[in-house]
């Protein structure tokens, strides 16, 4: 837990001096202790470097914990956000928002954030309807997911200028990210990684199987919904300042997993500090590797997320065999 | 002491228990039998509330089942299913669980939460592999695990659906003697079994089920030589007497039953 820490902050600091203009550690702790000044230095710190580092930590650490969620309910390790629906819900909300002629950063924000709980309680509500079965949950996870990447087609088809406008937002990065926009969102994945971490061994309870869980005392269908909409809240306060980040849902909770077991308690907090890390070192790396042009994060996670996507599936079948 | 009267479970329009009747000793070690699809599995998980009752009652130490708070009924019955996921973690975190039903928010466990998982590790010798992890442990390890879980979970009651399926010989005779040594404890102890010799050897009340009805209950030799375990199973089981104790043979029916 203290290497995932010293990650992180170690991530951290780097994403804030590192960059178009170098900030050194002097600079940034003087920064820190004055407050927000005129110099150049603490005009880059306070209103670019540290939004955009506050904005990639929370993304990471909300988008891991989610992910870590979502594969211990569905008890299914290729499991992660998208498979409830959240990113196909917000690209609909978002194309939709476009398509009608609102492209403020607000109003996608806003847009991307109800489209993901929504789409996502779709999924949980069809879980209920089918008694919080498992398979049930991820095949309405497909099946939402289809019906909404039409509606999305059909915006784009009839609107062009809505695909070009949600460009960024499908892509998924922190370049255009503002305070404003933080705050609501980061308040959410704040009280949602508390609450996450406090119903952990939940989490535990509900992967030893149904029936044991239920004479453990566990109500086993209103922990799993439960769980599923507290994911959907996190993924969706996430994607509405940081677009579409696909794969730190996944990756980061198998990393976690061979790191430091299977045991929730530990596991989440786990995910929430390297998740954070992780986003923040991605994003880093997206902005210096062909710097002055800046990669979107999206991108270069999936550039990373889809051969470790792979490595999983071939892993798998070596394990079935 | 567990009293079920008139039972009727039905599963999918299917009708699997048709009016049961039985009684569950306290402090004793009874033996649901019976042929395959004969509602064993639905009658016990009925005790649990995990399988929905369409009439009938059942009472546990005199109090109706529906009148049990959900984390009141699993301080009161603890359950080894048949079927188990083996998650990845410690055989201590395993039976840390048992204590759940004592949980409240935010789920903090306390120094006698502790203290009782200590004992169920070393009432099931499993204080030298409390941090093996339990993917690695054998089958017999396993159900020890499991047992010191439902042992944590310090219940009046512990219910086993067929726990010595795919365990060897060894391992069935260690945890038939550890249910023995549950009831000494004053431990209520409800077992499937399907191995009619350990029924004989283990059971201070055995109940027969076919077709979703009792067909029989009472002591072990009682219901194992009656006639109606021969109709339930569609075999001859009797009694033979070497080596100082009783043993139960089992013989396809029309075949002379020669030992």
């Amino acid at each position: 837990m203290a290497g995932a820490g010293a990650f992180l902050i170690v991530a951290a600091v780097l994403n804030i001096c590192l960059g178009a203009s170098g900030v050194s550690l002097a600079k940034l702790w003087e920064a820190l202790i004055s407050g927000p000044g005129e110099s150049s230095a603490s005009r880059i710190l306070w209103y670019v470097r540290f939004p955009r580092t506050a904005a990639t930590l929370l993304a990471g650490a909300g988008l891991a914990v989610s992910g870590a969620v979502i594969q211990k309910v569905l008890a299914n390790s290729l499991a992660s956000p998208g498979i409830i629906g959240v990113n196909a819900g917000a690209g609909t909300a978002v194309a939709i928002c476009c398509g009608l002629g609102f492209y403020s950063a607000w109003a996608i924000a806003g847009a991307s954030f109800l489209g993901a709980v929504l789409a996502a309680f779709i999924v949980v509500l069809i879980g209920r309807r089918t008694h919080a079965s498992k398979t049930m949950v991820v095949l309405g996870g497909v099946a939402v997911t289809a019906c909404l990447s039409a509606v999305t087609e059909t915006v784009i088809t009839m609107v062009p200028d809505a695909a070009l406008a949600s460009r960024d937002f499908r892509v998924g990065g922190f370049s255009s990210v503002d305070q404003s926009r933080l705050v609501p969102a980061g308040a959410i994945i704040l009280v949602g990684i508390i609450a996450v971490c406090t119903l952990a061994n939940d989490l535990d309870v509900l992967s030893l199987g149904d029936d044991t869980a239920h004479t453990l005392g566990l109500n086993v269908r209103s922990v799993r919904n439960g769980m599923l909409a507290l994911a959907a809240l996190l993924a969706g306060a996430c994607v509405s300042f940081s677009g579409v980040l696909g794969f730190v849902g996944l990756i980061v909770p198998h990393i976690a997993r061979r790191l430091i077991g299977d045991t929730s308690t530990r596991l989440i907090p786990f995910c929430a500090l390297s998740g954070a890390g992780f986003v923040a070192l991605c994003d880093l790396i997206a902005r210096m590797i062909f710097a002055p042009y800046e990669l979107p994060t999206g991108i270069l996670l999936s550039f990373l997320g889809g051969p470790f996507f792979v490595w999983l599936l071939l892993k798998g079948k070596g394990k079935r065999k | 002491m567990i009293k079920i009267s008139g039972l009727r479970v039905t599963l999918d329009g299917e009708e699997i228990l048709k009016g049961v009747d039985a009684e569950f000793p306290a402090e004793k070690i009874s033996v649901v039998i019976g042929p395959n699809g004969s509602g064993k599995s639905t009658a016990i998980k009925s005790v649990l509330r995990l399988a929905e009752a369409s009439s009938g009652e059942i009472m546990i130490d005199g109090r109706p089942i529906e009148s049990y708070q959900q984390k009141e009924l699993a301080r009161k019955v603890a359950y080894l299913p048949q079927s188990r996921n083996v998650p990845d973690i410690s055989v201590r975190n395993m039976v840390m669980h048992g204590r759940f039903p004592y949980l409240s928010y935010p789920r903090r466990y306390r120094k006698e939460d502790h203290m009782k998982v200590d004992e169920a590790l070393k009432m099931m010798g499993l204080t030298e592999l409390a941090g093996r992890k339990m993917d690695t442990l054998s089958g017999g390890q396993r159900q020890k695990a499991y047992m010191a879980m439902a042992l944590a979970q310090d219940t009046d009651i512990i219910v086993m659906d067929e726990p010595t399926t795919f365990l060897d010989i060894k391992n069935q005779l260690d945890l038939l003697a550890r249910a023995r040594m549950l009831a000494g404890m004053g431990k209520t102890v409800i077992m499937i079994l399907h191995d009619l010799e350990a029924v004989l050897h283990c059971a201070d009340h055995v109940i027969l089920l076919s077709g979703g009805r009792v067909l029989k209950s009472g002591t072990a030799e009682e219901v194992l030589s009656s006639a109606e375990i021969s109709e339930a199973f569609g075999v001859a089981v009797g009694f033979y007497t070497a080596e100082g104790g009783q043993h139960c043979y089992v013989k396809p029916q029309g075949q002379s039953a020669r030992v």
